[in-house]
């Protein structure tokens, strides 16, 4: 049934990607140096790419709209990296790894890419460590793992709650280190606002410079995407308040097919909303699912203090459907239970949108433990949670400072109030195994693309997915494509392509500024994350869909016939910046509710309420949904569905259980 | 459960780009919670700005949980505001009062130049990393990880120092606009590891010397820097540098 062509190579699962990298054409070092990369995006995926093909000779223009390089969003990744190195000796392996993340993906991600996910997640700690990123060690030096959901061994390796912190300032470093060699030139404050196409391939970006407001024609043999996720088109969202889809939505436009838009993922611990003021969702990492107890209490409307809730009358409600995993399970079966506890009324805090994260049996547990090793072997209670809150600090302290900060009540003392959010998508640019989108020399890589998370992501699988597409994956077959691209002279910036893409992206900022309607861009922006909410989030059905579509399409003719933008083009102009990812987003909006209703099935994190289980659980049609919907933009905002079928020749295709 | 009753005056540098003259500017604001971030009541201000018609306050945010280190605001006289190791992300109105005057400006050096409002240009910071923060390896040439055990003792220290998010508040609060907070974090958290060795008193002598070159002053040990990181990272680290740059003069053969 598939009418498009993912390039997988022949042969072995386990054997395709090392015949593939002794395979592959390769570019000498005399050519490699006049061939330009464009990377958009400098996130773990763009500034590993970045420095890599850096190192390997390339010429490479890298483009952030931060400040710095080092504030892309994969900055603000808590918990982990996970990789399959067995440092446990707990039965874990490649296929462990690649096993879990299929079936953690609904079977609805593509066997080869995530094979090959696995294979280089060993390589890539390796490399971390060789930077001086400084991940959790043990007394003996060597280094630690957690825990995180969804799997029965610990291969999540960490930096306290700031592992993206740590993995990114080491691809940034590395990026440094190439722009002060000066084979990157760094564009930071640039926005990518258009793709330029030559003769079908892509060949270069329209940026406008942030501050000037100066619109640039840059040329590349090839382009790189790795642009981050659109959780940000429901306004309230784990994401930071300048992620958005703009680049990949550019693409898309110009021919990239947009794969699974409606796969994303409602992390099951955030901080509750607490007021129609609240401008992003803070999350909690899952890592803290390794300690904490999720529960509510089991009477309903119960308005009783945590502390004062009696253990025999809580409901530990992830314990009790799923034994096998407890609490541990992944993020898209925890959320879903959350709600279900709220919606049927046993819900905690003001707004009753909330379950309690508990850490005091874990506290106690440590704190018995450290009394040990200090010879009391009998320790009070008192001691024990004295004791215990130190290493419980140790490992989450940031996070539980962050939490005190935002709510006002000290984590230590009473149980957090958590509540899912939207966090990341799983959808995202469609890529062959190459990682190259339905545009000839056009690539994507990290949260931009669709190709690895399946219908869910596990936990600390998004930072070992951007960097193996970076450092390891992206390298080799971008070689691929320019080993055929050497004779191709670098194409002035004055072809018409470059002027007419130009056109385009200057024309939608004037009728942008020229509006001047009565609305703010963000009370655009807040209606159209309300209707993805509301319609399109946690459970979605036929009916709300069908309404959705029509809200946002009715949102949109608003959008371009009222909004407000003030300032002018030419300069730093914030409302401007945002007013065109807004106008992306809505669009982006629209397909994915499309494509929620296209997928008559519930799988990971789609939950169609009319395909469920009679426990609640996600229902799959495998005989009809096992395809990648892969949608292709037509003129006028429409689209039309092409299909990858997914094949599964290494894993069986079972009921996904984790009881 | 979100209108508030808290009415502020706010006092907001405003400065159209880096060739004009900035001042501040007063502003009214009603209605805020004490649950709003500080960015949240800047959210505010900016909708009402706009529905007036006027040009909203351009302020550097993005991550809004306090890592990103991008937002920049020196509040009542203080980088990131009134509380200890909180970026302005994360400073909410609870702790203000009804009622108060809250002056906001931007980060004041000569080495940041304002750029719009209160954003400021710190790009110098990555110019200093990219003359010597980093180890020089290339991909694929890393040993298995395990192969080089680190006490934990040690790689806990460097992880400290590393924690720094180049938010640039030890500048705007050091009357010599000093850097030395910024660049030790980076230069300890490699010296503290074996694999910072081979190029440890390389690096100290380039990133200073870059530091120096943008424009940042010198380190008069008052200790200002330390105490408004959001963060916390430690004097400790430039009294290491410091050392570790006299050493360099002392033992290394190549001079940067």
């Amino acid at each position: 049934m598939s009418d498009i062509n993912s390039n997988i190579p022949e042969g072995e699962l386990t054997s395709k990607w090392t015949k593939y990298k002794s395979s592959v054409p390769l570019v000498n070092p005399s050519n490699k140096r006049t061939i330009e990369v464009i990377i958009v995006g400098s996130g773990l995926a763009g500034a590993s790419a970045a420095a890599t093909l850096a190192e390997m000779g390339y010429k490479v223009k890298c483009f952030c709209f931060q400040d710095s390089p080092r504030r892309a969003h994969s900055i603000a990744a808590q918990g982990g990296i996970n990789a399959a190195k067995n440092y446990q000796n707990d039965g874990d392996s490649v296929y462990r790894l690649f096993y879990d993340t299929i079936k953690g993906g609904d079977y609805r991600a593509r066997e080869a890419n995530v094979h090959r996910l696995a294979e280089v997640s060993a390589n890539i700690i390796d490399q971390c460590v060789a930077q001086g990123v400084p991940l959790a060690r043990e007394y003996g030096g060597l280094l630690d793992n957690r825990s995180f959901g969804g799997t029965q061994v610990q291969r999540t390796f960490y930096a306290a709650g700031q592992t993206g912190q740590q993995l990114l300032l080491g691809a940034y470093s590395a990026l440094e280190r190439q722009i002060g060699m000066g084979k990157v030139e760094m564009y930071t404050r640039h926005e990518m606002l258009e793709v330029v196409k030559i003769d079908g391939k892509a060949r270069g970006i329209i940026a406008r410079n942030l501050i000037t407001g100066e619109i640039e024609r840059h040329f590349g043999h090839a382009v790189v995407l790795g642009t981050g996720g659109y959780g940000n088109v429901f306004y309230l969202s784990t994401n930071a308040m300048g992620s958005n889809v703009t680049a990949a939505w550019k693409a898309h436009k110009q021919g990239a097919y947009f794969a699974n838009p409606c796969y994303t993922q409602i992390h099951p611990t955030c901080i509750p909303v607490s007021g129609d003021h609240q401008s992003k969702l803070t999350l909690m990492s899952e890592s803290l699912r390794n300690d904490g107890r999720i529960w509510v209490p089991k009477k309903k409307d119960d308005n009783r203090k945590a502390s004062e809730i009696p253990e025999d009358e809580r409901d530990y409600y992830l314990e009790r459907r799923y034994p096998a995993f407890g609490n541990l399970v992944p993020r898209d079966v925890a959320s879903r239970a959350a709600k279900e506890r709220c919606d049927a009324g046993y819900g905690v805090g003001t707004s009753k949108l909330a379950v309690y994260l508990d850490f005091k049996a874990n506290t106690e547990r440590y704190g018995r433990i450290e009394a040990s090793k200090a010879g009391n072997h009998n320790p009070d209670k008192e001691t024990c949670m004295r004791l215990g809150t130190a290493v419980i600090k140790e490992k989450y302290g940031n996070l539980f400072d962050m939490y005190a900060q935002i709510t006002g009540e000290n984590p230590y003392e009473t149980p957090m109030r958590i509540y899912p959010a939207v966090h990341y998508t799983m959808g995202g640019l469609w890529v062959d195994y190459n990682l190259m989108t339905s545009v000839p020399g056009l690539y994507c890589t990290g949260e931009a693309n669709f190709s690895d998370h399946g219908a869910n992501r596990l936990g600390a699988s998004a930072l070992m997915q951007g960097l193996a597409d970076g450092y390891f994956v992206l390298p080799y077959t971008i070689g691929s494509y320019l080993s055929k691209e050497i004779s191709v002279k670098a194409i002035s910036t004055d072809h018409p392509a470059f002027v007419e893409a130009e056109e385009r992206a200057v024309g939608i900022l004037n009728t942008l500024i020229n509006i001047k309607g009565t609305k703010s861009v963000d009370h655009f922006h807040k209606r159209l994350g309300h209707i993805m909410w509301e319609k399109c989030g946690m459970a979605r059905n036929e009916q709300g869909l069908k309404e959705a579509i029509e809200e946002i399409r009715a949102l949109r003719a608003e959008f371009w016939s009222n909004v407000r933008v003030p300032g002018v083009a030419n300069e730093l102009n914030t409302e401007l910046e945002k007013a065109g990812r807004v106008a992306d987003f809505i669009e982006l909006g629209e397909l994915m509710c499309i494509d929620a209703l296209n997928r008559n099935e519930s799988c990971g994190g789609h939950f169609r309420e009319e395909y469920q289980t009679e426990e609640g659980e996600a229902l799959r049609d495998d005989e009809n949904y096992a395809y990648v919907a892969a949608w292709e933009f037509k003129e006028g905002v429409n689209f039309d569905l092409h299909k990858e079928e997914l094949k599964f020749e290494n894993i069986k295709v079972a009921q996904r259980s984790y009881k | 459960m979100s209108t508030g009753n808290m009415n502020l005056t706010l006092k907001v540098w405003r400065q159209k780009n880096n060739n004009t003259k900035g001042a501040l500017v007063d502003y009214k604001l009603s209605g805020i919670s004490p649950d709003m971030s500080f960015l949240e009541m800047f959210d505010v201000l900016n909708e009402q700005l706009i529905n007036t018609g006027e040009e909203p306050v351009v302020f550097d945010h993005d991550c809004r949980e306090g890592i990103c280190g991008m937002c920049s605001m020196f509040i009542n006289g203080r980088p990131h505001g009134p509380k200890d190791l909180v970026t302005t992300c994360q400073l909410h109105m609870r702790s203000f009062k009804d009622g108060d005057t809250i002056v906001v400006e931007p980060w004041r050096a000569a080495a940041f130049p304002v750029v719009k409002d209160l954003t400021v240009d710190r790009s110098a910071f990555d110019r200093v990393i990219s003359a010597g923060g980093f180890i020089s390896v290339n991909t694929g040439n890393a040993q298995d990880a395990n192969n080089l055990p680190i006490p934990k003792m040690q790689a806990d220290a460097a992880f400290e120092a590393a924690a720094c998010i180049g938010c640039g508040a030890c500048v705007a609060t050091c009357k010599n606009a000093s850097a030395m907070l910024f660049v030790s974090a980076k230069i300890s958290q490699l010296a503290l590891l074996p694999q910072g060795q081979p190029e440890r008193y390389r690096r100290v002598q380039s990133m200073v010397a870059q530091m120096d070159a943008e424009g940042f002053g010198n380190c008069t040990n008052t200790g200002a820097c330390e105490a408004e990181c959001p963060k916390g990272i430690s004097l400790e680290n430039i009294a290491r540098m410091n050392r570790d740059f006299a050493t360099a003069k002392f033992i290394s053969e190549e001079t940067v």
